[in-house]
């Protein structure tokens, strides 16, 4: 009791102090965030004329629909297709490689899962010029796929390390039992494996979706054409040519982020967990 | 269970090893390969022995991007570490006020680099930019606030961006470690008597150890190759103030179309890269690296 008393004033500083300055972090960290989002809907004319740090007393969608005009429908769609198919190659196959991973023993095994683990160091950056060389030969230069292949070799090793760290933890008692029952190695997979890693399978997904979306490097060296822009290049591209057009240009970048805003509005625990999950992200 | 590896099972691990064999063993033997010999992308390359490995480490050009690394790296961690574990601690205890100023923190973490970079360029330009404006606008501020333009201040201000953009990540990882932290290690520490302070420095921060291990690597790491905002707001400029090895090898390879050049760098950037991670992962323990990688 004496110590509670006389920390009383102690404690209501400090709890003033911590106050002051989470406020103050708000506004660093998510004022920028909001001053995109406001001036996305800021009236192109006068712009730069009128108060252009609060938001806008007439709002409006005419830059959405003049950016959507102006090729981004196309370029979402890129950007989807090229990320909705790697993150389905990235969590199949790596599903298929923890199984076996987690229920073969052996030598092989175990280095094979060595070898996963030691590319997580490797950063992608470092591999581009080789990689670029490969497209170019194969012919998938500025193509989906161009886009696609190298996004799932680099999605498999965290997905692989997450998924295996999660299989250990199925009790090898439901495998016998499966055994017992006959059945065969690719039905524990399908009828067994699959249920229930559901929830390890859905953080894997959204971690690697946001890494396929962001990605701006496998673009930017991997494509030339405006029609096959992904959604960070055609951003970039955009303010190049209307730098002066800031309402439009927040819009892009409004647009770029949209899928993840809206599972952050919808699913917000589940977004977050599955970044915690993600160990080695931020660096792509 | 199964101890043995059947070719049933065999199969299932053949598309992750072809695409490991294809895209991240062959690129590293590639890159090695590619340092010995000049090409421009198009002609056929010619070897040219160690060449582009004297040229390289005879230039200064090389030993100034790396020393704008080394800056960025060391900065990032002083900044980021700090913040992220304070602001991560703040958020894992419950409360409405924490929980709604979450929802606001984390907000950065759902934008590529690509935007960031494109919003803090509007942000910071010294002639329509807000932070000009508001300076101009609602302080009276009478001179220019060129951050980007300024060949002295670009770095740190680039150090400052990427410590906003990563903060809020770093932070996520602190708040879901110490939300961990099993509640008896606190109530034995209040028996005992100790101060918020003694609990801070003998419990939480024991207890979050491989989690700023963890976020030490990545930053580290993460800052070694960095390119994304760097390429956007600054292109490695004003004249060289901000190119880093990751903007140096991008601009000799695929700027001035020396691959061989660029191949150098990034068999450089891999060498250190895996490195710092072995040696920080060795000096902290591997076990228990791999058991906090494994609770992830």
């Amino acid at each position: 009791m004496r110590g509670v008393q006389q920390a009383t004033p102690v404690v209501l500083i400090s709890k003033i102090v911590v106050a002051v300055l989470a406020l103050a972090w708000l506004i660093f960290s998510f004022y920028p965030v909001f001053y995109v989002l406001f001036s996305s809907f800021h009236p192109q004319q006068g712009f730069l004329l009128g108060e252009v740090w609060l938001p806008p007393s007439d709002p409006t969608f005419q830059n959405y629909s003049d950016i959507l005009h102006a090729g981004f429908f196309r370029y979402f769609l890129n950007s989807a297709i090229v990320t909705v198919v790697s993150v389905l190659c990235i969590a199949s196959f790596s599903l298929a490689a923890s199984y076996v991973l987690v229920k073969v023993t052996t030598r092989i095994s175990r280095t094979i899962f060595s070898i996963v683990l030691i590319a997580l160091a490797i950063p992608l950056q470092a591999l581009i010029i080789p990689i670029y060389t490969m497209i170019y030969h194969l012919h998938l230069y500025n193509t989906y796929l161009g886009l696609i292949l190298p996004s799932i070799a680099f999605g498999l090793p965290l997905t692989i390390l997450i998924l295996v760290n999660f299989l250990r933890d199925i009790p090898n008692e439901l495998f016998q039992a499966m055994e017992m029952d006959g059945v065969g190695e690719y039905g524990m997979l399908a009828h067994l494996v699959v249920p229930l890693s559901v929830p390890a399978i859905v953080a894997v997904c959204i971690y690697q979706f946001i890494q396929v979306w962001n990605n701006f490097l496998f673009p930017l060296i991997l494509t030339e054409s405006a029609d096959m822009r992904l959604l960070p290049l055609a951003v970039v591209a955009f303010e190049g040519q209307h730098s002066i057009d800031v309402p439009g240009v927040m819009a892009t970048v409004v647009l770029s982020a949209l899928p993840l805003i809206l599972t952050y509005v919808a699913a917000r625990k589940s977004l977050l967990g599955a970044l915690a999950s993600g160990f080695a992200g931020g660096s792509r | 269970m199964y101890r043995k590896m059947t070719w049933k099972l065999f199969l299932l691990l053949v598309p992750v090893l072809v695409f490991y064999a294809a895209f991240i063993i062959i690129p590293i033997i590639d890159s090695v390969r590619t340092s010995f010999v000049s090409w421009d992308g198009l002609k056929k390359a010619v070897p040219v022995g160690l060449h582009n490995w004297i040229v390289q480490l005879g230039s200064t050009e090389l030993y100034q991007s790396f020393g704008l690394t080394v800056i960025v790296m060391v900065l990032s961690w002083v900044v980021q570490t700090p913040l992220s574990l304070s602001i991560g601690l703040f958020l894992s205890r419950s409360g409405r006020g924490r929980s709604t100023l979450s929802v606001f923190y984390f907000a950065p973490l759902l934008f590529s680099a690509a935007a960031l970079g494109i919003a803090w360029g509007f942000i910071l330009n010294p002639n329509f930019g807000l932070a000009q404006a508001i300076l101009t606008n609602v302080f009276g501020f009478k001179g220019t606030l060129n951050l980007l333009g300024d060949p002295r201040v670009v770095l740190y201000t680039l150090i400052g961006i990427i410590a906003w953009e990563f903060i809020p990540f770093h932070t996520l990882l602190y708040q879901s470690a110490a939300r961990g932290i099993p509640v008896s290690l606190y109530e034995a520490a209040d028996l005992d008597g100790a101060s918020p302070a003694q609990k801070l420095r003998y419990v939480t921060i024991p207890q979050l150890k491989n989690t700023v291990i963890t976020s030490t690597v990545i930053i580290l790491t993460g800052s070694l190759t960095y390119f994304d905002i760097v390429y956007i707001l600054t292109d490695g400029g004003p004249g060289n103030a901000s190119r880093v090895l990751a903007m140096d090898m991008y601009q000799k390879a695929f700027e001035q179309y020396q691959l061989g050049m660029g191949a150098t760098i990034a068999v450089i950037l891999t060498i250190v890269g895996l490195a710092l991670s072995l040696l920080l992962v060795r000096a902290t323990g591997f076990g228990r690296m791999r058991s906090q990688m494994e609770g992830a």
